[in-house]
């Protein structure tokens, strides 16, 4: 089971973000857990200075841009 | 204004692991031909654009078979040139600051400015603000960034200020639609407004104004930086041009659109009366307008060259431009989250304070 999270105060990439996410993991067919992040607190506490961030098992794997599902992929294995 | 124009947000550019491992391979003979790729391309794109004029009266005046010196004839020949002159310069500049970005990550520029002291700080904040790729909905994250790594309160601001202020798709506009001067113009007063107000809000030590948890935040790289080589950095340049000559070109053709429009048609002096010079009160009102909207820069042209066309004053433009797309409510109810309300006052304060000086000013020197 992996635990995705999406940390973004719900602009407009990071929804983009969210979507192409869940598109890779489906395709993947990896089990997940996602949660999106809004509090900026908590997405404070990832030590991100850009949003959207994804992050997985607690790493942060990307911030500040939008990978396609593609490119989420390698991210998710 | 055009609400539904997305902020340019959280950078452009999205590149894939394979794709960097696989880059990093590239050996000197790859950068060459990179090289000479490029002053291929700068000559070929300096031919079309020089030939942009003479194809422009050809289409109107040939093909069209306008007659000359009529409304139609010229409002089309305007349309035809400006539409890809403009469009060609908004590449070749995206695609330069692009590739400038790649080198000024936040991570990076924070390391700068920590420890700066003020003055010089300031100055460097409202600079690094043009290269580092920014976004109004990492306002936050960054601004908290900043702080905690010791850069100052009023360096934070400078580089608040002029990130997104002083922007590269404004600069194109008013360069190819207004000339040099216009472009200069705004991009000095721009950079001058960041670092004064910057340094204002400094003086006026406002630390107790920020949410105490802020200072409370560790934060650090929580991202590992990669040491990127030049074929990742022209694939930023070339996402940079998709992403925003992607999502502004609609913009700059109504702009021209509109400029070709009133060319000839809407008499000239049509808004000289309330935003000429003579209306000293003009420019207050066109900040107090002004600040609370919220458009990217590319929406705003068509705005400003509608403005500018019939007779507004050059000042009183310069004014409504800046003070929409650097100050707007939405980034007030952002803010809000790590500053007090005191704070946020003397910010959006301190920096309308400096729009409406330039405003004066320009309307004043020409």
């Amino acid at each position: 089971m992996k635990k995705i999270q999406i940390l973004g105060t719900g602009c407009a990439k990071c929804q983009k973000l969210t979507e192409n996410t869940v598109t890779a993991a489906n395709e993947l067919g990896v089990p997940y857990e996602l949660e999106k992040v809004t509090d900026i607190q908590q997405i404070m506490a990832f030590r991100v200075m850009m949003t959207p961030a994804l992050v997985v098992n607690g790493v942060v794997k990307v911030a500040g841009k939008v990978p396609s599902p593609q490119e989420i992929k390698p991210l998710l294995g | 204004m055009n609400p539904s124009i997305k902020p340019a947000c959280c950078g452009t550019a999205s590149l894939g692991e394979q794709d960097c491992s696989s880059a990093n391979v590239v050996s000197k003979p790859t950068l060459t031909r990179y090289i000479l790729l490029g002053i291929a391309g700068l000559a070929v794109w300096w031919m079309v654009y020089r030939s942009l004029a003479p194809f422009a009266a050809w289409f109107t005046y040939s093909l069209l078979t306008l007659p000359r010196g009529t409304h139609l004839g010229s409002a089309m020949e305007f349309f035809v040139f400006e539409s890809p002159k403009v469009l060609m310069l908004l590449t070749l500049v995206v695609f330069g600051v692009g590739i400038v970005r790649s080198f000024f990550t936040p991570e990076r520029t924070r390391r700068i400015l920590s420890g700066k002291r003020e003055s010089v700080g300031n100055v460097l904040a409202a600079l690094l603000g043009i290269v580092t790729p920014f976004c109004s909905c990492s306002a936050v994250p960054l601004f908290i960034g900043f702080v905690t790594a010791g850069v100052p309160l009023g360096v934070t601001f400078s580089f608040l200020v002029s990130a997104p202020m002083v922007n590269e798709v404004a600069l194109v506009l008013l360069f190819g639609l207004f000339g040099w001067k216009v472009a200069g113009l705004y991009l000095g007063t721009g950079l001058l407004i960041a670092m004064v107000s910057g340094w204002a809000i400094g003086r006026l030590h406002m630390e107790k104004h920020v949410e105490d948890w802020v200072f409370q935040t560790h934060t650090g790289n929580g991202v590992k930086e990669e040491p990127l080589d030049w074929p990742t950095r022209i694939r930023f340049g070339v996402e940079a041009v998709k992403d925003i000559v992607g999502r502004v070109w609609l913009y700059v053709l109504l702009g021209i659109g509109i400029g070709a429009g009133i060319h000839d048609y809407v008499p000239e002096n049509f808004m000289a009366s309330i935003m000429g010079k003579s209306a000293w009160w003009s420019v207050p009102l066109a900040v107090i307008i002004g600040v609370p909207m919220y458009s990217n820069a590319a929406g705003i042209i068509p705005v400003v060259q509608a403005l500018l066309g019939k007779g507004a004053a050059l000042g009183t433009v310069l004014a409504f431009m800046m003070s929409v797309i650097a100050l707007s409510l939405p980034e007030a109810v952002i803010l809000r989250k790590v500053l007090k309300l005191p704070l946020i006052f003397t910010f959006f304060g301190v920096v309308a304070a400096g729009i409406l000086i330039v405003g004066f000013l320009f309307n004043w020197i020409l």
